[in-house]
């Protein structure tokens, strides 16, 4: 096999610290500690082998990475080095200082988490009181600052129904896009998901008013939708396909083909404490695991779609049969679609339970 | 993006301080980076996008480009109206 085109972006987890507890946070549910992480001079050579092996850009994300009190660094090094670099954040620990210094830094873009248009129910979802009426105030600095802003609303049956109302906010907070992305159930969303998962009606109103203001907003707010799985007709192509175009950095250094494969007990990944990063994207075995056509199932080989969804999510495909190397049952082709589907609608038919909120040691 | 940019024959389109017209020395191509995302230009779009420097119009663009390539005046400014005004609706270009 010859060698496999070099990633275009890394998610780079610095911390799984997190003041906010979400339960559908998309962290694995044995969260690293802050002892665990990698330090700044080691950060820095991984930016550099990344930039070297062709990565164009870097996300700073976590947990929550603004607890590192060396991300100003870590961004400063990463635009030397020629890297488009851009802010995953709750926003809740920054100050208008900060902002001002990572964009001094030079940080191109901002990402910033909203659990829901209301402060009441917003502050319940992430578990963190004050935390919505904050982020309007770090949007506003963001904004001042001169960075391009996304909004990121994670969406759900709890929060669903305000979806006009999301988008209203996205608008006056000047964003330029909005995430509005359903929650994937792996990991920590996979324990909660009889809260999350809402029924095909509350879906299809969404799916509506997203193609709504699409129209109406044309121009003035990008909107992107990430649609539930569980409801689809075929599987979404899950980071582009496994080990093309990106790659995800653990706060402990273990290299990732996507920020939930560590929800595979199967596969074993290389750190960048023990291999060149540039040598894991090429050799190690989870990336290879999965990685282009070879492995998958007679009923994903023998599909038309095969290089469009790539047999879809590895994760999910774990999550459901037990045996990540099957076709994603968000496939209707897969024997198990109607099953995922009937279960969804049970789930979300009956009332909410309780979250599992995030936290360390939380889903004992 | 607080409203939409139209774009004219008068407007002078630039690319926002966060996004980046570059050559990918790795890929051997032009890249435009912008905000989570990297388009790759086709290459009447790389030609427009090299010539959005907020000193020239869309009509000096066009002017351009049909003398450079030799090609019909009407087709090439319908043409690069489109694309810079989709560039425009994504964020990618202001003016």
């Amino acid at each position: 096999m010859s060698a496999p085109d070099p990633p275009l972006a890394v998610l780079a987890e610095l911390t799984h610290r997190c003041p906010l507890q979400c339960p559908y946070c998309s962290n694995p549910v044995d969260l690293e500690r802050a002892s665990s992480e990698l330090d700044t001079a080691t950060w820095c050579r991984v930016l550099d082998e990344a930039a070297e092996m062709g990565v164009l850009q870097v996300h700073f994300s976590g947990g929550e990475p603004t607890v590192r009190k060396d991300l100003e660094e870590l961004v400063r090094h990463a635009t030397r080095g020629g890297l488009y670099s851009n802010l995953i954040t709750a926003g809740v620990l920054l100050d208008e200082a900060r902002i001002e210094a990572l964009a001094a830094a030079g940080l191109e873009h901002v990402q910033l988490s909203f659990q829901d248009s209301e402060a009441a129910n917003a502050n319940r979802i992430g578990g963190f009181r004050g935390g919505h009426q904050k982020k309007h105030q770090v949007a506003r600095w963001v904004r001042k600052a001169g960075l391009p802003l996304t909004v990121n609303a994670v969406v759900h049956r709890q929060n669903l129904d305000h979806l006009e109302d999301i988008i209203e906010m996205a608008v006056a907070l000047d964003a330029e896009r909005l995430e509005v992305a359903h929650v994937q159930y792996y990991g920590w969303a996979l324990k909660n998901r009889a809260a999350f998962l809402p029924t095909r009606a509350q879906l299809d109103a969404a799916t509506a008013v997203v193609a709504a203001a699409r129209e109406r907003l044309k121009g003035t707010l990008v909107i992107d939708y990430v649609v539930p799985d569980y409801y689809a007709r075929w599987p979404k192509a899950c980071m582009g396909g496994w080990g093309r175009h990106f790659l995800n950095i653990t706060p402990a250094g273990k290299v990732l083909p996507c920020h939930a494969a560590e929800s595979i007990p199967s596969l074993r990944f290389d750190t960048v404490a023990e291999r060149p990063l540039a040598e894991i994207w090429a050799q190690s075995e989870a990336f290879q695991r999965f990685r282009g056509t070879d492995w998958m199932p007679e009923l994903c080989h023998s599909c038309a779609r095969r290089e469009i969804d790539w047999g879809g999510c590895r994760c999910q495909a774990f999550a459901l049969t037990g045996d990540a190397a099957n076709t994603d049952p968000a496939c209707q082709l897969s024997s198990l679609h109607e099953g995922v589907y009937a279960l969804a609608e049970r789930e979300a038919g009956a009332p909410p339970p309780a979250f599992t909120y995030r936290r360390i040691g939380g889903a004992a | 993006m607080n409203r939409r940019v139209v774009i004219e024959l008068t407007s002078m389109p630039r690319l926002p301080r966060h996004v980046k017209l570059r050559f990918d020395k790795q890929r051997n191509r032009w890249i435009i980076l912008a905000p989570e995302r990297v388009l790759v230009p086709d290459e009447i779009a790389l030609e427009v996008v090299k010539r959005c420097t907020g000193k020239a119009s869309v009509a000096a663009v066009v002017e351009d480009l049909a003398a450079s390539f030799d090609a019909p005046r009407e087709e090439i400014e319908s043409d690069v109206t489109r694309l810079l005004q989709d560039l425009a609706d994504k964020g990618f270009v202001v003016t």
